[in-house]
């Protein structure tokens, strides 16, 4: 745990580190790489607090220099999520504001955004975000604007955001289903399987794909409810949509 | 050529136009059926072809991949697009790629029944005016509006259509680039080349390497280029961008103007099937009703009994047996077409009494459920379970045509995504699914005993379940996902059911008696040479050891060329009375595990590899007489009396 803030070109290098690190998988980076203003005072602060050890020609990333690096992408990627789905920038200026955003962001609140997007996996230009706590909980909240449609009762209404896109075919095959972000749905039936109304039609999916779509929701918010035992929430999953036995949410 | 989503009623149209001049056939090289026919417009003969249903032209899976092909090779003079009128918003993106793609191309809104009852009108004249192509609504399956569809047929070929999707910038700059380097001949417009190009559907990618191989390096990079820097792959931006354009449209050309009719019983059914309690019930009746009783009784039973002891028994056998004893003097060679195990009085007997009737009321059956709309709801609610065999939801198609005939759904396992899921439902069908002639006479058999019934469905059950978790954790490979439209619950119409169970009766007969024929003469041939009694010899030890009398060797030996053959041979020993209670049940449920006959083993060869198949077998077949062991074991020694 920190006690002092660190200075954004130190922030901006962890965060170059980590990228090298996680992303191509060097532990060391060469100085060379890290091209940022005022980079040899960031380094000095960066040695000064443990974060990361230096040698002749390369940098690389302490323990704790890590788990502060996570945390500073975390932040980063998430403000990115935030500025795109939510506040709808488009991708070129949500990266550029997502930038400064980061710094404002003080640690604790990347939990409460977290939750609120549903938890993305990854930030628009596909690179993974760091999962916290809140993730491994599976955290829900009465204001979550963003969820997994995995997450949705039955009966809650949303638009799809967009689609978490691991396996390609299968994204292409969603897409031309129908579910476009854009698109509006609801969910019919969360056991044994995903079942959601697109249009007049009705798609089923298996919960690791409902895993995969992000839903801004629009109606019937649920109150937060308890992860979901291994088998499902059979009784949660009866109500339907058209509420014939409906007890709302 | 019709070309469309599943379930818009592709085939109802099909039908219409072409009556009985149609043809179904596997396209060339692909288990994908593709129906051919002929259709009378005014006075000119048209020649209708009825495409597999496809969402996009981007091809995701085999049925895809030929519908893209007929589009490009065959050429067609008219390409209609059928849609389904109550979903137009999310039908219209495949009429732009087909718009793209630069084909003669009219619009069909089909199924304006369904989208009246949702409160829905359509306006097809101002879908024509914006789309710039004829447009006829229809409700095909009531026979409406198709007197304008067939004067639309009979008329001019449509002019091409200005209308034009724009995508983003980066895109259209990628795909004019594209198109420069383009030089083929690809059966579509260069535009909608580049656009599946940029969506990187691998069929286009191999056409480009064929036709135009000196670009593919600057294509690649191009495409590389265009993907930098996005979470997900352009086509997903083009999705985006077509869906707001469909969107649009369909808000212009498709109005609601009433509220929805109240649910009928369809609906409430449709819902009621995909609850998980209440369908696992509709699952059991309609296992009970349509196959025990369907196919089990009235097959099995009534007309089994029929063409077996009646024709066969009192007429064909007798008057067969007298014509060849007179006209062929020596007795072996009589004996191969009227003997024991002649082609005809066994051969024949069996495939045309007992295996054909038995089939055809599964096919039957099979068809009705398909047409209703049920089996996705069922593979919807057993994907759950089917996850902890290794296997997805949508391999409920194939393991429920098993239970018609094995041979053929191994065939049909080509259509599940993964490898790993292809293996273990190969695996499966082969172990512990019986087919519908070995249903009927185990079914009918055991009928009689309730008790005996109930162990044979759980431990043939059991055996599944578990074989199956073993076996998922023993192929490697990633699971399957799932995804699955779930169409509206409709009443089968019977056209479309019959048109479909004489396809599959067709080639289901084609296939059998000829193998009937093979077996009864490598029988006699080893009779002859005294190989057939050898081999008995040696299987007798073991039949014995799960309890069975020595007759009952034979019937497992016939079980090698096909599994109905064997069971069916113990009908007829148990008619003997040499059969019964709990050997009775020990022999049906290890004649159900046991090795798969001969034709579904060259069919798994075909599919999966010969070491694939020899590996399968070999680990059946003592498996199926070790469970019978067990099982005579368990209740001889718990002095089960059945």
């Amino acid at each position: 745990m920190r006690e002092e803030e660190l200075s954004e070109r130190a922030e901006e290098v962890l965060a170059r580190l980590w990228v090298a690190k996680d992303e191509r998988g060097e532990a060391a980076c060469p100085l060379s790489e890290i091209a940022t203003e005022d980079r040899d005072a960031a380094l000095a602060e960066l040695l000064e607090s443990g974060l990361v050890d230096q040698d002749a020609e390369t940098v690389s990333l302490t323990r704790a220099g890590q788990t502060e690096a996570a945390s500073i992408v975390r932040r980063e990627r998430l403000a990115e999520r935030l500025l795109t789905d939510v506040l709808d920038l488009g991708e070129t200026r949500a990266a550029e504001e997502a930038c400064k955003f980061e710094h404002l962001l003080r640690r604790g609140i990347d939990d409460e955004i977290c939750t609120l997007l549903g938890h993305p996996k990854a930030c628009p230009h596909g690179s993974p975000i760091p999962p916290g706590e809140c993730c491994r909980a599976g955290a829900r909240s009465a204001g979550t604007v963003i969820s997994a449609l995995a997450d949705l009762t039955a009966g809650q209404t949303g638009v799809i955001a967009y689609i978490h896109g691991r396996r390609r075919q299968l994204t292409q095959r969603l897409l031309a289903m129908g579910a476009v972000p854009g698109t509006a749905i609801a969910a019919v039936q969360t056991s044994p399987a995903h079942v959601f109304q697109l249009g007049e039609a009705q798609v089923a999916v298996d919960r690791e794909t409902a895993q995969d779509i992000y839903v801004r929701i629009t109606g019937k918010q649920g109150a937060p409810a308890p992860p979901a035992p291994w088998f499902g929430r059979p009784f949660r999953g009866l109500r339907f949509r058209r509420g014939r036995r409906g007890r709302g949410s | 050529m019709l070309v469309g989503s599943p379930n818009v009623g592709k085939s109802v149209i099909f039908n219409d136009l072409t009556g009985r001049y149609a043809v179904v056939s596997n396209y060339p090289g692909t288990t994908v059926e593709v129906c051919r026919g002929q259709a009378r417009v005014g006075d000119v003969l048209l020649e209708v072809v009825d495409s597999p249903g496809t969402y996009s032209l981007v091809a995701v899976s085999e049925d895809e991949q030929v519908t893209q092909r007929l589009l490009t090779e065959e050429r067609a003079d008219l390409v209609l697009h059928v849609v389904d009128a109550k979903s137009l918003g999310r039908m219209l993106p495949l009429t732009f790629q087909l718009i793209e793609a630069g084909v003669p191309l009219a619009v069909d809104v089909n199924i304006i029944d369904e989208a009246e009852r949702a409160g829905l009108s359509v306006e097809p004249e101002v879908l024509a005016e914006e789309l710039g192509l004829p447009v006829v609504a229809t409700a095909a399956a009531r026979g409406v509006g198709m007197d304008r569809l067939r004067a639309l047929l009979g008329g001019e070929p449509p002019p091409r259509s200005g209308f034009r999707v724009q995508y983003p910038e980066a895109i259209e700059s990628a795909v004019s680039r594209i198109v420069d380097l383009l030089s083929g001949d690809y059966g579509i417009a260069r535009r909608a080349v580049a656009l599946l190009l940029l969506q990187r559907d691998p069929s286009t990618w191999e056409r480009v390497t064929r036709f135009d191989p000196g670009s593919v390096v600057n294509i690649e990079r191009i495409v590389m280029e265009a993907e930098a820097k996005r979470g997900n792959p352009v086509g997903y931006a083009m999705a985006v961008a077509r869906q707001k354009e469909a969107g649009r449209l369909a808000s212009r050309a498709l109005i609601r103007n009433r509220r929805p009719v109240r649910r009928d019983f369809r609906e409430v059914l449709g819902a009621l099937a995909m609850h998980p309690l209440v369908g696992i019930a509709l699952l059991a009746a309609v296992l009970y009703f349509g196959l025990y009783l369907f196919v089990g009784r009235l097959g099995a039973g009534v007309a089994v009994d029929f063409l077996d002891e009646q024709v066969f028994g009192r007429h064909v056998n007798p008057a067969v047996t007298a014509f060849f004893n007179r006209m062929l003097p020596w007795p072996a060679l009589a004996d191969l077409f009227v003997g024991e195990y002649g082609v005809i009085t066994l051969g024949l007997r069996y495939a045309l009494a007992i295996v054909l009737p038995l089939v055809g009321a599964f096919f039957l059956m099979f068809s009705l459920l398909e047409d209703s709309g049920y089996l996705p709801r069922l593979a919807m609610l057993v994907d759950r379970l089917f996850k902890r065999i290794g296997l997805s939801g949508r391999a409920v198609i194939p393991i429920v045509l098993g239970l018609g005939c094995d041979t053929m759904a191994t065939l049909v396992t080509r259509v599940l995504e993964t490898r790993r899921e292809r293996i273990i439902a190969t695996f499966l069908l082969a172990l512990a699914i019986p087919c519908s002639a070995q249903l009927g006479v185990i079914l009918g058999l055991l009928s009689l005993h309730p008790a005996a019934m109930a162990i044979w469905v759980g431990v043939v059950s059991g055996v599944f379940l578990l074989s199956g978790f073993l076996a998922a954790k023993l192929v490697p490979g990633e699971t399957a996902r799932f995804y699955l439209e779930i169409p509206p619950m409709r009443w089968p119409s019977a056209r479309n059911v019959g048109a479909k169970t004489l396809a599959r009766l067709k080639w289901y007969g084609a296939e059998i008696i000829p193998i009937f024929v093979l077996a009864s003469v490598l029988i006699w041939i080893g009779r002859l040479t005294h190989v057939f009694q050898a081999a008995v010899a040696v299987m007798r030890p073991a039949v014995n050891a799960i309890g069975l009398p020595d007759s009952a060797a034979e019937a497992f030996l016939f079980g090698f060329f096909r599994r109905d053959y064997g069971a069916a041979r113990i009908f007829d020993i148990h008619g003997g009375g040499a059969v019964s209670g709990v050997p009775l049940v020990v022999a049906m449920v290890t004649i159900t595990l046991f090795v798969p006959c001969i034709a579904q083993f060259l069919v798994m060869a075909k599919e999966r590899g010969l070491r694939a198949a020899v590996a399968v077998g070999a680990i059946i077949l003592p498996f199926a007489f070790g469970v019978g062991y067990l099982l005579n074991l368990v209740l001889t020694s718990l002095h089960v009396r059945l």
